[in-house]
């Protein structure tokens, strides 16, 4: 077989699964361009009423943060309890709040 | 944590704390190499599988059971779609993965080298091939690599129909005249030992296991597995009134198991070395089929590109 061939791009694919809920990244796959993507991801991950919207977005558009920097992403949020409602103690007697 | 030994030891915690390990993350060198062997090897066994089962589509007995058979069979090409996916977010593209499996170098399950004779064939195969394969695949839903088990999460759902179309045509034949019972025992008779062969070496003779069981890849043995399926699948073929054609299989109250004799290994070493009944027609028809595709990923690729110029063209009008 010849070497050198051009492979088709690589694409991200996300599905709403039903009407109001997100897209969720389901996967991948090649296309050569983004109507064959949409046609292949309703092949390949819409074969039993997975889904009623689709995206594709070529692979290399797709910027992601680097697991190193975990720490510096992350870790501070760790500390701020008092985002969250249960950080406050109000008194059961003044209802649902 | 910049010594290898601080990365490994970081590695192997996370994993024993169950958690996933993800594409951009670091991991050994022979992780990400056992991965990508698994994991193309999974991959080709899904499509190489089509293959089989591809000989009795125009021949099935009723448009329902070819409509079935039809699904089945795009399922799992499905199920290589999501698998040459996963192999390739770790860094290995689609094409080497093809001409590795196209060259020989890569494996397949050796259950695809078997011949289909019989319709009864795309009964035991749905039932008994399928349902081995669910065996090995459910633990893999949890297995350490992320992009993997994700994958197999899907496979495995889609796996259960597939096994239930096999059964209930052995089912129909079984309930059948003579000839059909006797159609259907001959399959159980030639696909038994080859499935038990599915679940890989016994123990002591697996080079690869300990590693993954270590990181997780695995999570049972080769032969936890296979004994886990003889015991599902017995009181199965007692039901269709089949027998298992092994002398030595009897049930041990004592083990709680199924006692069952030695599977034939040569002939397992064989088929792997690419000498079953079938390799070499499996890899020529796939070769052939690839090759003749070949206009058509070009053609595409010519039209993708001359829509991409025209595009551009009309944004500078504009
Ligand atoms: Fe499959
Ligand atoms: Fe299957």
């Amino acid at each position: 077989m010849e070497k050198n061939k051009r492979d088709w791009p690589l694409w991200e694919v996300f599905i709403r699964s039903k009407q109001g809920l997100d897209h969720k990244h389901v996967g991948s796959l090649h296309a050569s361009d983004a109507e064959m993507a949409i046609e292949n991801a309703r092949d390949v991950y819409t074969r039993r009423m997975e889904g009623v919207s689709i995206w594709v977005v070529e692979s290399k558009y797709l910027h992601a943060s680097n697991p190193d920097e975990e720490g510096a992403l992350y870790e501070s949020a760790k500390s701020k309890i008092y985002r969250h409602p249960t950080f406050y103690n109000i008194p059961e007697s003044v209802g649902h709040m | 944590m910049d010594n290898i030994v601080d990365l490994e030891k970081h590695f192997q915690d996370r994993i024993d704390a169950e958690q996933r390990i993800e594409p951009k993350e670091w991991m050994p060198d022979a992780y990400r190499k056992t991965l990508i062997r698994q994991i193309s090897q999974h991959a080709h066994s899904e499509i190489i599988g089509m293959l089989p089962e591809r000989n009795w589509l125009t021949r099935a007995p009723s448009l329902n059971r070819k409509a079935v058979l039809l699904a089945k069979i795009q399922d799992e090409g499905g199920h290589g779609l999501y698998l040459y996916s996963a192999a390739e977010t770790l860094g290995v593209t689609r094409e080497d993965l093809l001409d590795d499996l196209h060259s020989g170098k890569a494996k397949y399950s050796s259950i695809f080298n078997y011949p289909t004779l019989t319709w009864a064939d795309m009964g035991a195969i749905g039932w008994l091939v399928d349902g081995a394969a669910i065996m090995n695949q459910v633990p893999l839903c949890r297995t350490s690599y992320g992009p993997y088990a994700r994958a197999m999460v899907r496979v495995c759902k889609e796996e259960s129909f597939h096994q239930r179309q096999g059964y209930e045509i052995m089912m129909a034949l079984c309930e059948g005249s003579e000839e059909q019972k006797q159609m259907a025992q001959d399959a159980l008779n030639r696909w038994w030992w080859p499935v038990l062969m599915m679940f890989g070496p016994k123990d002591d003779a697996s080079a690869n296991s300990e590693m993954s069981l270590k990181w997780k890849i695995k999570r049972f043995s080769n032969d936890e597995l296979r004994q886990r399926f003889v015991d599902m699948s017995i009181p199965q073929i007692e039901y269709l009134g089949l027998t298992v054609p092994d002398s030595e299989l009897k049930w041990n109250a004592e083990r709680g198991h199924y006692d069952f004799g030695e599977v034939n290994w040569n002939e397992f070493w064989e088929v792997v070395k690419g000498n079953g009944p079938c390799n070499h027609q499996r890899l020529e028809t796939r070769k052939k089929v690839y090759e003749e595709g070949e206009w058509v990923r070009e053609a595409a690729l010519a039209y993708a590109d001359k829509q991409q110029v025209l595009r551009e063209s009309s944004q500078h009008v504009a």
